[in-house]
């Protein structure tokens, strides 16, 4: 009888009535519901960070306390907005959901996955159209929230590296770094003294698990560099340009003096390709199966690396090609020009999607941020820019570097590294979003040698940098993203998985013709041809079968249906819509006159301003 | 008023005649006439005078009668003067007013009201009416299928074969938990309740009713059990028994079996005449075809195999003779003309039947009762008890019966007699007196099936139809005492089940509420994250709208190219290592100095901003000039048409959208389609959808697994239908979707009631609660 609910408890009045007489006990929950209301933010329990390569271990941080302090930065609190909770329910048995309802949702959290474009207001929807719109709402509002949910299981958080008051973090040395870092960790630092073979290129795989290198005097090699295991190590005895995994850390594309030649991973030459000739630059775009060349007769070619075929050869007019980067986020290919231009292309496009002019002098390199908001490019100039790719192709930041930057990487969370002569920079920005600051680099770091290439590695806080004495792996804390999608790209995947990735991938298989500015093109509708052929249409019929139907006067009896009577109606009609749209006119083009009556002609205003409103009033 | 008023002046007017007259009465006709003259005059004179008046004067002229008489025709009567028609029933009117007369004017007024049959209508229109009405009535129940037809479409998914609802039942507490006592005097009567520790909620019902209940669904299921129960064991029994009687080898059993059903069949053939002709008729015309079949067939002619074995036999077999003349003498028989009864005849039969009927009748209740006295006590008492039993030992009965029939015609066999007599002691252990005869049972067709194949299944289908009618009829009168406790205890167990009923709906409302309450709660909670987004949006709207105005303003203002290019930048020094810096100064500015010399012959700006006005100039629309030089002018070298003519001729192109990059200085935005790209658009808008924007909203959502949850991407692509392999969709029927089912039209009504009945179901739960 005590436990059991009843609805008459639920009456405020009685509840008073009850109290009066004998004090109510007190539950646990009813406590606990009302500490969770007053606001603990649901977001993911914070938890020490592991992200793989840079454990921050307590006493090493001690050590290098009076230089840096390597610590924990409090994570930006997520602003939470809590539902309001419906009122418990209480069943039969008195206990009662101390947290009742769904977990939940960080409502900007939420938002970030919503994709439907509200920014138009739709008008004169049917009530059949309205109840679609409804469900396709709903439904993106329930897939959100499921994937803002589902960010409780990113768990990992990035690293970041943090100076004393005062202190520069351009300053740590590497060497610093090292020591405050747990030992895997440090052994992500390394370098390998190759000084015999000359500049080095390098390559990551998507996975983050195996590079590659080509030295300019033809030695390749692949190796695991996180076991320090080395795959295969061949010299193709002649000049190595580029050097590029494919899909996946089994095939490995070379670009040689003359020809493309496609290795395996045993360093067994598979392909090739002699279509692609003198070929500068090697970028392969995942999702399309495409790898696109540079050359140095200046063109541009595509080979779909699933079926062998290539997909377009695109002469670009600008001579020869040396400076490309891929844009992540739509699979466009950038390239710099000598002419200080940088031209993005597509393959089913025959000449440059745009062009953007960005340096007086010609650009040396070029970097596009994952996320395809930012690129950052180096001239002849000795510029360093950074261009908004939403559209406006405005630069938001420049700044003079006293060597000019030759090659120029983004890092997976929009961290940016330049090699400049044997020095490497790197700017970090404000949040994952915002593009780097160049006023304050984050770290430099001075090699061995001059730097030939540069690539972050992907999943692990680690910058490769080839020069020409060696390879270098650099240690960046905060530079990559700390949680990998198992699916997608696991550093951990076994040869099983990753066929049976392999083939999944292959199925889903971009077309090279999607590629565009707008990825997302595809969910809008083509509306030029709708249109076309709805005037086709029109021509086909005679009429437009979803115009309104002209006005058609009803027949009446007793004589008033002569034809004159009925030329009269629908002329009355007419006269009507036709009076109306004036009136229409008039008053959009009397309320435009009171607007700009309203507003003060002259530029300065004058004290007798006021009167002369005043008389307009009164009159 | 002015037809009193002529009456008043008529009046007056006779008397003036009457006045006039008598004195005049003897004179003769000429002076008569003078006077009549003289008269008139004066008439008139005082007419004028009247008229002077202006008051009495008669708007119009009376009536008079130009004779005197005193016998007033019928045929003339005129109603003129005083102004109102005269009708037929003012004749009838006596003086003095009689009762008969007004039967009369009350027929006559009949006969008025009466109206002539109106002619009837058109053949097409009263097919045109009928086809109105039906078509109201179809589309009347037609309609009863619109919301579960939109409900049908509107669905995520539907699953086929359909399923039934089942309906779940909800305690009562789940749905009264929302429920809240809000006037003053449920306060008061729930505060007593608590006090005495009456339940109020949770259990609702007493225990006791909770019990009950339970139990009414356990008799239910017990019910059901038993009457399996009973069936299995009845077709156990038939089955044993066919397969006894097949077993029998006896000759003599089948023999006399055969012949008693033959017998059987042909009285109640009269009978059957007797009662109805025209079915006997046509059971004479099944005997007359069994008969011409026979004479047209071989069988039992001796000419079979059978029968030629048995002709070598029969020289030295006495047998095997008989067995040959037995098949000659059933030949005969068969072939044998029927004699048409006579009426005598038939009335004695008749005669006879009415005798034997009670005589059977008597003799089954002393078979029942004589041999073995207590079985008339189990009878009674036993027949609650086991049921089962009691139907598996009727079906000997009918049996019995022939028997007991058949000893009564052939008293004289005696042999049979005692075989009879014989059955009976044996069958009559599960003789019941009580007759409560079902059906007829399917095992004693097939045994009889198997047993007498050589009867005419014509007869013989006959004689059970006989035989069920006899029974039927002997039930009737037999079974009065019996019936009446089983009509009482069927009588009595609707009333049982009564309650059931009411209460079901109940149950079933309860379970609608709950998922009303459920509904409500979801949508309240779906509400609440979408007015949470949009409350958020209105926040940040306000910091974007003044910023857009400010954006356009940047973008309408021309970016100066080269200030684009040669942008201030921030300081260079704090970079790299700082050992190097000073010198790297220096170099700094001496290849600053280096780059200048470099540049300063090729301008980037200038070569850039010249392609860019070629693209542009490339991608505008071209007018299209048609004139055509020395059309209407002179012709000759060194021509050309005047700037008016052009002008007159050039078609100009429409001018198109604005470049994407109109404001951008720096860049050239290719204004071409993607064809290939567009190949994989939507080019045509789906149904519903008018504007290719609200079609858009649509399709921006993505589906694939890479955008979603797992449990995201399998709702989003879940199929709108599923149908199980190998199961037959059979279209929707009013029982699927809960309209009404139409062998139990009582719960149908009670479905249909459901609130009332939950209602009052309610009212009466409180009023116990109460208590």
């Amino acid at each position: 009888m005590e436990t059991a609910p009843r609805p008459g408890r639920d009456v405020p009045l009685k509840k008073d009535k009850l109290q009066a007489k004998r004090k109510k006990t007190r539950r646990y929950w009813e406590e606990e519901t009302a500490h969770t209301a007053a606001g603990a933010s649901p977001g993911p329990p914070r938890k020490k960070k592991r992200n793989g390569e840079h454990r921050l271990q307590k006493p090493k941080n001690t050590l290098i306390s009076k230089k840096s302090r390597i610590s924990k930065k409090p994570q930006v609190p997520k602003k939470t907005q809590e539902r309001k909770k419906p009122e418990p329910q209480r069943s039969l048995s008195g206990a009662q959901d101390p947290f009742p309802g769904p977990a939940p949702v960080p409502v900007e959290v939420a938002r970030k996955f919503c994709r439907i474009d509200k920014s138009q207001k739709l008008t004169r929807l049917k009530s059949k159209t309205r109840s679609k719109l409804e469900v396709a709402e709903a439904e993106e509002e329930e897939t959100s929230v499921k994937a803002a949910r589902s960010q409780l299981l990113l768990a990992e958080e990035p690293g970041f590296l943090e100076g004393e008051d005062g202190e520069d973090t351009a300053k740590i040395r590497q060497a610093d770094i090292v020591e405050a870092v747990d030992i895997a960790s440090a052994a992500k630092h390394f370098d390998l003294n190759l000084r015999q073979f000359g500049p080095y290129r390098l390559n990551y795989s998507r996975t983050g698990r195996h590079m590659a290198f080509g030295g300019r005097r033809g030695h390749v090699a692949t190796l695991d560099w996180v076991t320090k295991k080395l795959m295969c190590e061949i010299n193709v005895m002649e000049a190595v340009q580029d050097i590029r995994f494919l899909h996946s850390e089994t095939l490995l594309a070379v670009a040689q003096n003359r020809w493309l030649h496609i290795y395996d991973n045993q360093g067994i030459e598979l392909h090739c390709i002699r279509r692609c000739d003198r070929v500068t630059r090697l970028e392969f775009l995942p999702f399309h199966f495409l790898l696109a060349t540079a050359s140095e007769t200046g063109f541009l070619t595509y080979l779909d690396v699933s079926v062998g075929k290539i997909v377009a050869a695109l002469n670009a007019r600008a001579g020869r090609l040396s400076v490309m980067a891929q844009n992540p986020y739509n699979a466009v290919i950038h390239l710099g020009h000598g002419n200080g231009t940088v031209s993005l292309w597509s393959p089913a496009v025959k000449e440059p999607l745009a062009k953007i002019l960005c340096h007086r002098g010609g650009v040396r390199a070029l970097a596009v941020d994952s996320t395809g908001t930012y690129m950052a490019t180096s001239g002849l100039d000795h510029q360093l820019k950074i261009f908004d790719l939403r559209g406006t192709f405005q630069p938001l930041s420049a700044r003079t570097l006293p060597q000019g930057a030759g090659h120029l990487a983004f890092s997976q969370r929009g961290l940016l590294a330049a090699g400049m002569g044997d020095v490497v920079n790197i700017w970090a920005g404000q949040g994952k979003a915002s593009p780097p600051s160049l006023e304050k680099s984050y770290l430099t770091h001075r090699l061995s040698g001059h730097v030939h290439g540069l690539q972050f590695c992907p999943f692990e806080d680690v910058l490769g940098v080839g020069h020409s004495g060696g390879i270098t792996s650099m240690l960046v804390p905060g530079a990559a993203e700390p949680n990998f999608d198992g699916l997608e790209s696991n550093p951990y995947r076994s040869r099983k998985q990753r066929q049976e990735w392999e083939v999944k991938a292959l199925l889903d298989k971009v077309p090279a013709e999607l590629i565009c500015l707008d990825p997302r093109a595809l969910a809008a509708v083509d509306v030029i041809t709708l249109e076309q052929e709805k005037k086709e249409r029109i021509e086909r019929l005679g009429y437009d079968p979803e115009a309104k139907a002209a006005f058609q006067p009803k027949p009446k009896q007793k004589g008033r249906s002569s034809t004159a009577s009925l030329v009269k109606r629908k002329r009355k009609v007419m006269d009507k819509e036709h009076r109306d749209k004036v009136k229409q006119n008039i008053e959009q083009q009397q309320k435009q006159q009171k607007q700009e009556k309203a507003k003060p002609k002259g530029s300065r205003p004058s004290a007798l301003d006021r009167f002369v409103r005043a008389r307009l009033q009164g009159g | 008023m002015k037809a009193i008023r002529a009456a008043e002046s008529l009046l007056t007017l006779s008397q003036q005649d009457e006045l006039v007259d008598l004195p005049n009465y003897p004179l003769s006709a000429s002076e008569d006439e003078g006077d009549n003259d003289r008269e008139r005059k004066h008439e008139k004179l005082l007419e004028a005078i009247n008229s002077l008046d202006g008051k009495n004067s008669f708007r119009y002229k009376l009536a008079e009668r130009s004779e005197a008489s005193l016998k007033v025709s019928e045929f003339n009567v005129s109603s003129e003067g005083s102004g109102e028609k005269l009708v037929l029933a003012d004749l009838l009117e006596p003086v003095k007013t009689s009762s008969s007369l007004t039967t009369v004017k009350k027929q006559l007024k009949r006969v008025k009201s009466k109206k002539t049959l109106e002619l009837p209508l058109n053949k097409e229109e009263v097919e045109q009416i009928h086809r109105e009405v039906a078509f109201n009535k179809t589309s009347q129940t037609l309609s009863k299928w619109d919301p579960i037809v939109l409900k049908n479409r509107q669905a995520e998914q539907l699953v086929f074969p359909l399923e039934k609802e089942q309906s779940a039942f909800v305690p009562i507490e789940h749905v009264f938990s929302s429920w809240k006592a809000r006037t003053p005097l449920e306060h008061e009567i729930f505060n007593l309740l608590h006090k005495n520790k009456q339940p109020v909620t949770d259990p609702l019902l007493t225990p006791m009713e909770q019990a009950s209940l339970k139990a009414m669904s356990l008799e239910e299921a017990k019910m059901r059990r038993a009457e399996l129960q009973r069936a299995r064991a009845l077709q156990s029994y038939y089955e044993a028994r066919a397969r006894r009687e097949k077993k029998i080898k006896s000759k003599k059993y089948h023999k006399i079996v055969k012949k008693g059903k033959a017998k059987k069949a042909l009285k109640e053939f009269e009978q059957l005449r007797k009662v109805n002709p025209t079915a006997a008729l046509e059971e004479l015309e099944k005997i007359e075809k069994a008969r011409m079949m026979e004479r047209m067939s071989l069988k039992h002619q001796n000419s079979g195999k059978w029968a030629k074995s048995k002709a070598i036999m029969a020289k030295y077999d006495l047998e095997a003779r008989q067995a040959m003349q037995e098949q000659l003498a059933k030949n005969k028989e068969l072939t044998q003309k029927l004699q048409v009864v006579s009426e005598s005849e038939e009335e004695g039969g008749a005669e006879d039947e009415e005798t034997l009927v009670p005589d059977v009748v008597n003799e089954v209740q002393m078979d029942a009762n004589g041999p073995n006295p207590w079985m008339l006590r189990s009878c009674n008492s036993d027949s609650k008890e086991d049921e089962n039993q009691v139907d598996s030992e009727q079906l000997p009965e009918p049996v019995a019966q022939e028997f007991s029939e058949s000893e009564e015609d052939e008293r004289p066999m005696a042999e049979e007699e005692t075989l009879l007599k014989e059955f009976e002691e044996r069958r009559a252990l599960r003789k019941r007196s009580e007759l409560k005869q079902d059906a007829e049972p399917m095992g004693r067709q097939e045994t009889k099936d198997s047993s007498s194949q050589e009867v005419l299944s014509e007869v013989r289908a006959l004689a059970q139809r006989l035989n069920k009618g006899n029974l039927q009829s002997r039930k009737r009168r037999v079974t009065s005492a019996g019936t009446v406790l089983q009509v009482q205890t069927e009588e009595s167990a609707p009333e049982e089940e009564e309650p059931i009923l009411l209460q079901r709906p109940e149950r079933v409302q309860t379970l609608e509420e709950l998922e009303e309450l459920s509904k409500e709660e979801c949508s309240q909670k779906r509400e609440l994250p979408r007015s949470m987004l949009q409350r958020e949006w209105t926040e940040r709207n306000p910091n974007n709208q003044p910023d857009a105005p400010k954006g356009k303003k940047k973008k309408e203002q021309m970016i100066n190219l080269q200030n684009l290019l040669t942008t201030k930048t921030p300081s260079v020094k704090s970079l790299e290592v700082p050992t190097i810096e000073e010198l790297e100064d220096e170099e700094e500015r001496v290849q600053k100095q280096m780059i200048k010399e470099a540049f300063a012959g090729d301008d980037v700006i200038k070569d850039f901003l010249k392609e860019k006005r070629e693209a542009v100039e490339a991608n505008k629309p071209k007018d299209v000039d048609l004139t055509l030089p020395g059309w209407g002018e002179w012709g000759g070298l060194g021509l050309k048409p005047s700037a008016k003519k052009r002008r007159r001729f050039l078609i100009k192109a429409p001018e198109g959208p604005p470049r994407k990059d109109k404001n951008l200085p720096n860049v050239i935005i290719n204004e071409k389609r993607n064809i290939h790209a567009a190949a994989h658009q939507v080019r045509v808008l789906p149904y519903p959808f008018t504007h290719y924007q609200q079609f858009e909203r649509t399709i921006q959502t993505p589906i694939g697994s890479t955008w979603n949850t797992q449990r995201a991407f399998q709702k989003l692509t879940t199929p709108k239908v599923v149908t199980k392999p190998g199961h037959i969709i059979k279209p929707i029927k009013a029982e699927d979707v809960g309209y009404r089912s139409s062998s139990r039209s009582d719960i149908s009504i009670v479905q249909s009631n459901q609130k009332q009945l939950s209602g009052h179901h309610k009212k009466q739960l409180k009023k116990r609660s109460i208590e």
